[in-house]
Parts: structure tokens; C-alpha cells; sequence
């Protein structure tokens, strides 16, 4: 099933011609660096400014000058421009602004974009309206790392939407945190939330607590929150370790019904098992955009989309050049080609 | 003015981190940031220990259910503080031997230290442990064999499980050498780098492009939802 969210054609704004000239600063940055890099060795890490001084022994005697004399080179190392072993990196991050940036000038011109339906952000409001109608609080746990984390900041943008959902149906959030920084951010969300929600005097400071930094100190009081308060609705969006499962199984054992988000690979098996729902890898830095349904936020989708195709055109490229270079060694063009893909993937 | 300054402050800070990244020359700006950010934190750790300490206050006050705990978190966390600040058993630096507090609290036969060998390591541990029984709790509810996938992922988690184990070399050791790459301990080898790694590698993939399109998102300014809201 797919949803598509029709959105009216506007004018692009100054706010987005601002973003173009900031995605053509980047590109003009790139531009530099490659033409910096094509003028050169790309291999050799320090342009010297070299200055050769001989200096010779005076107590020498003449015949043994060739051997004694001191050649020193006294280079002034001149760092470079660019760092060109990062050149795929910087490749890959233009392509997707690229794509990001041509893909939310669409949407805003009215190009309806498509995208696929998410069972875990279907399921926020009604997760949110257990809550309310058992009488419950909702636990919102932001992860365990702190601001400098993408996860964290993607958590923070679902707590945004979650809170402003728990405003619209007065039901009580919970957020403990184990970064103090993360505490005055998730405040500040949650904040702005329930001013957006027009419910300004629900909001209460001391529901979003710092705990301590560490790990599982963190674990004991939150799982005993949950065992004590008994909260109708969990939500682990951020980055998780170990306490993961800690979590999970503790959200099961109660009966609330979990949605769990991560970009942590190894603790997703985790999560899959033990919630309701879960967001993986992509679909977590998704949630914001697609519980937004602003065309900006939308498009940045399809850019990431776009990003998505162009890897999996190249690996089966590289599976195909691949195949044929074991039936035909003798095949140099498709060892070159070979050569360059593995170069653009950073090989 | 709320919501502006703070996004024009990650705009650039981000963009300066990303320069650094790839301009040799830029790296200092990138370490500037990097050092904002942990004064920043530093100066939020205040705000941190007064929330907790109100938090535990409050709930004394009113004689909340397991209040006693409140004391117990309040005490543990003022004489951690004092010890931390006053430097309890720690020797001056030997480079600096006129000076009282110059030695680490990582010191040898520190207070601190003691603190964090003998009474944070257990109790962490002993909540680390914890996490073999829900492993365990999770397994039985994960493996139960109700439709087709979750038939294939017991099958495919035994093959693993006993082929990591000497159980699977007795099982199936005696398999003919033609028949090699049935044993279990082939088969689990196999299963865990060609299935295994071809789906991590497909989640990785599509993480990294979710990292950089929410990068772009904050960046451009196009995502303010961590701000509260849409509007700046």
C-alpha cells in the first residue's frame, strides 16, 4: 500500500534560493578541490617548499669534502588543500545534496511524491491513544549517547512529534535522559511541542529528568520506572548498546506496546524481537520527514531514494564486471572499469 | 530569535565540521567546535546535577514511594562529589610535587578509584549479567515456529548455535569430505558471510544514506523539528 501526499505548487521562496547558494558553495568547493588535485600528485600528502643548504665541515680535509658534506633540506611543510584520499566521500555527499536539494525544488513546485508506508510511524497515534485512554504515561527514552550523535538529534525530531501528539491528547511523556545536554534539548522539544499544540500549561520541566552518564546506572532507573510506573506506551529512539534488550523485554514484560528506532545494526535483531514496531537504519532517520509530510521534508526522501538507486546500480554493475572478468580475464577494459568503480566507492 | 540562533549556530558549526573533514587547513575550526561543544556539555552537567538533586528532593519531600532511595542516590552522590572535587588519597603529580591537588583521579590507591573499582563495576556488572536471561527470554519468543519466516529463522539460528559449538562437530563431523560444506560448522560459516553479511551490508547502506540525508535536512534548515517545530 502506498500513500501520496499531493502537495500544492508554490513560489520557491528567498529561505530555498539561500539553500541553492549554499549547495553551489559546496559545489564550487568541490570543483576546487578537483581541480586543486588535478594539477598534482594526488599521492604525495606535502606540497615542500624546499630550500637546499649545504653546509660543510671546514676541519675537513678537501678529498673527503664529497663525502662529509651535510646536505640538509629544510622543508616548510605546506599543508594541502584537500584532502584527496576523502575525494569519493566528498563525491558521494555532493550526488546526495544534489539529489536532496533537486528532489525538495520538486516537491515544493507540486510534483506529488510517493512514498512507501511506514507500519512503526502509522502506528505513533495510536500508541499515543493507549496511553491516554488507559490513564498511562508514555516513556520516551532519547538513547544513551549524547547531542554530538546523529541518532540523538533524529530521536529528538521524533520526540518532537510524539510530544506534540501526547499535547493534543493530554496524556503524560516521560523522558529520562542520560546526557544533561540531551535533557536541555529534549526540554526545549518538548517545550516548542506542546506551545505548537496550543497547550502551553501542560507542560511540565521535571517529566524530562537527567539520570547519570553511566550506562547501566542509567538502565536500573529506568527499568524501574518502568516496573513501577507501568508506562502504556514505549518509545527507544536514539543510539542503544547493550541495554537494549534491557529495555525491551522490560516494555514487554509490562504490556506496553514499544516502537524502537536505531541505526545500531547490531542491537536491531534486539529490538525486532522484543517490540511492537520497529524503525531500521533508514526508516529512523525517515520518521521526522515522513510524520512532518512537508514537501521539503518529503523530498529530501526521494533524494535519499535516488542515492539509494545509484548504489545498487553500481553494485550490480560491479557484480557484472566482476562475473566477466573471471569468464575473461583478458578483458582490460573491465578491469579498468573495475579499477574506477572501486575509486568511487572509496575503495 | 529561539529557534534561528540555535539553527544558524548548528548550520555552521556543521558545515565547519564537515570542512574540517575533508580541508586540512580547516581542521582547527573543526577542533574549535568540538571544544564549544565540550564546554557546553560541561557547563549542562550543572544543570544535570540540579535536576537530579531537585528530582530526589521533591520526592523526599512529599515522602513519595521509596523515598529512602532518594537518600541513598543524594548521599552516594555527595560523597562521590566530594571525594571527585577534594581529591581523597590522591598524591600531588610528581612534576609537580608543590602542589596538593596536581595527582589524577585515576590514581592508584585513590578514593575515587576505589569507589569505581569496588562499588560501580559490580553493581554494573551485576546489571550487565542481567542481560543473559533476557537474551534468553527473547530467544523463546523470537524462535517460536509460528508461520514460514519464523520456521527459517530457527532453522537458520540452530545451524548457527550448534555449528559455533563442539556440538555440531559431533553431530555432523563424520559427513564425507564430498559432503564438506553440509557440516554444521560449514554451513553456520556460511550463513554468517554470505546471508548474514549481504543483509548487514543492505542496512549499512541504507544508514548512511539516512545519516547524510538528515544531515543535509539540518543543515539546509529544512528540518527544525528538533527546535520544536517547523516554524523559526
Amino acid at each position: 500500500m502506498r500513500i501520496t501526499h499531493k502537495i500544492p505548487r508554490r513560489i520557491v521562496t528567498n529561505q530555498s534560493c539561500k539553500r541553492v547558494a549554499a549547495f553551489v558553495f559546496m559545489l564550487m568547493c568541490c570543483a576546487g578541490a578537483f581541480a586543486f588535485e588535478t594539477r598534482g600528485d594526488g599521492s604525495a600528502p606535502i606540497a615542500p617548499t624546499a630550500r637546499i643548504v649545504v653546509a660543510q665541515n671546514t676541519s675537513t680535509p678537501p678529498q673527503e669534502s664529497a663525502t662529509s658534506t651535510l646536505v640538509a633540506v629544510s622543508a616548510t611543510p605546506a599543508r594541502p588543500l584537500f584532502n584527496s584520499e576523502k575525494t569519493a566521500l566528498l563525491l558521494w555527499i555532493v550526488f546526495i545534496g544534489a539529489a536532496v536539494t533537486v528532489s525538495v525544488w520538486l516537491a515544493k513546485s507540486g510534483r506529488p511524491i510517493r512514498i512507501r508506508r511506514i507500519a512503526a510511524l502509522e502506528a505513533v497515534d495510536n500508541a499515543v491513544g493507549r496511553a491516554t485512554e488507559m490513564g498511562r504515561s508514555i516513556l520516551f527514552v532519547p538513547g544513551i549517547q549524547d547531542m554530538d550523535n546523529i541518532q540523538t538529534v533524529a530521536g529528538l525530531t521524533m520526540l518532537g512529534r510524539v510530544a506534540k501528539t501526547a499535547a493534543e491528547y493530554d496524556a503524560t511523556i516521560e523522558v529520562p535522559t542520560c546526557r544533561s545536554l540531551v535533557m536541555e534539548a529534549a526540554r526545549d522539544t518538548v517545550r516548542a511541542s506542546y506551545l505548537s499544540a496550543g497547550r502551553a500549561d501542560g507542560f511540565s520541566a521535571d517529566r524530562i529528568t537527567y539520570i547519570t552518564d553511566d550506562q547501566f546506572g542509567y538502565v536500573a532507573h529506568v527499568v524501574g520506572s518502568m516496573v513501577r510506573e507501568k508506562p502504556a506506551t514505549c518509545f527507544y529512539m536514539g543510539c542503544f548498546f547493550a541495554e537494549s534488550l534491557i529495555f525491551a523485554e522490560t516494555g514487554n514484560a509490562i504490556g506496553a506496546i514499544q516502537i524502537a528506532g536505531t541505526a545500531e545494526s547490531s542491537q536491531l535483531p534486539f529490538f525486532v524481537a522484543a517490540c511492537d514496531y520497529t524503525l531500521i537504519g533508514e526508516e529512523f532517520f525517515a520518521a521526522s520527514a515522513y510524520l512532518s509530510g512537508e514537501p521539503a521534508q518529503l523530498g529530501t526522501l526521494r533524494g535519499q531514494d535516488v542515492g539509494k538507486f545509484a548504489v545498487v546500480v553500481l553494485i550490480a554493475l560491479g557484480v557484472l564486471a566482476s562475473t566477466i572478468l573471471v569468464m575473461a580475464p583478458s578483458a582490460a577494459a573491465v578491469g579498468w572499469f573495475l579499477d574506477v568503480l572501486q575509486k568511487v566507492l572509496g575503495g | 530569535m529561539k529557534r534561528i540562533i540555535p539553527m544558524w549556530i548548528a548550520i555552521i558549526g556543521g558545515f565547519a565540521m564537515m570542512l574540517s573533514s575533508f580541508v586540512p587547513l580547516a581542521e582547527s575550526a573543526g577542533e574549535m567546535f568540538a571544544d564549544v561543544f565540550n564546554v557546553v556539555a560541561a557547563i549542562a552537567f550543572v544543570l544535570g546535577a540540579g535536576s537530579l538533586a531537585k528530582q530526589h528532593l521533591e520526592k523526599l519531600s512529599r515522602r513519595d514511594a521509596g523515598w529512602g532511595y532518594s537518600i541513598i542516590t543524594l548521599g552516594s552522590f555527595l560523597i562521590t562529589l566530594f571525594i571527585g572535587l577534594g581529591k581523597i588519597g590522591i598524591h600531588p603529580n610528581e612534576q609537580f610535587p608543590q602542589a596538593a591537588y596536581s595527582g589524577s583521579n585515576e590514581m592508584e590507591g585513590s578514593a575515587f578509584g576505589w569507589i569505581y573499582e569496588y562499588m560501580i563495576t559490580p553493581l554494573t556488572s551485576t546489571m550487565f549479567a542481567l542481560l543473559a536471561f533476557f537474551v534468553a527470554s527473547a530467544a523463546f519468543r523470537a524462535f517460536r515456529a509460528k508461520n514460514t519466516e519464523a520456521i527459517l529463522l530457527l532453522v537458520t539460528a540452530f545451524i548457527v548455535l550448534l555449528g559455533r559449538t563442539f556440538a555440531g562437530v559431533v553431530l555432523t563431523g563424520w559427513f564425507p569430505d564430498w559432503a564438506s560444506g553440509l557440516r554444521l560448522e560449514n554451513l553456520s560459516i556460511y550463513v554468517m558471510q554470505v546471508f548474514n553479511t549481504a543483509g548487514n551490508r543492505a542496512i549499512m547502506i541504507g544508514i548512511a544514506l539516512g545519516v547524510a540525508a538528515t544531515g543535509l535536512r539540518i543543515l539546509f534548515g529544512i528540518d527544525r523539528s528538533w527546535l520544536g517545530g517547523g516554524d523559526a
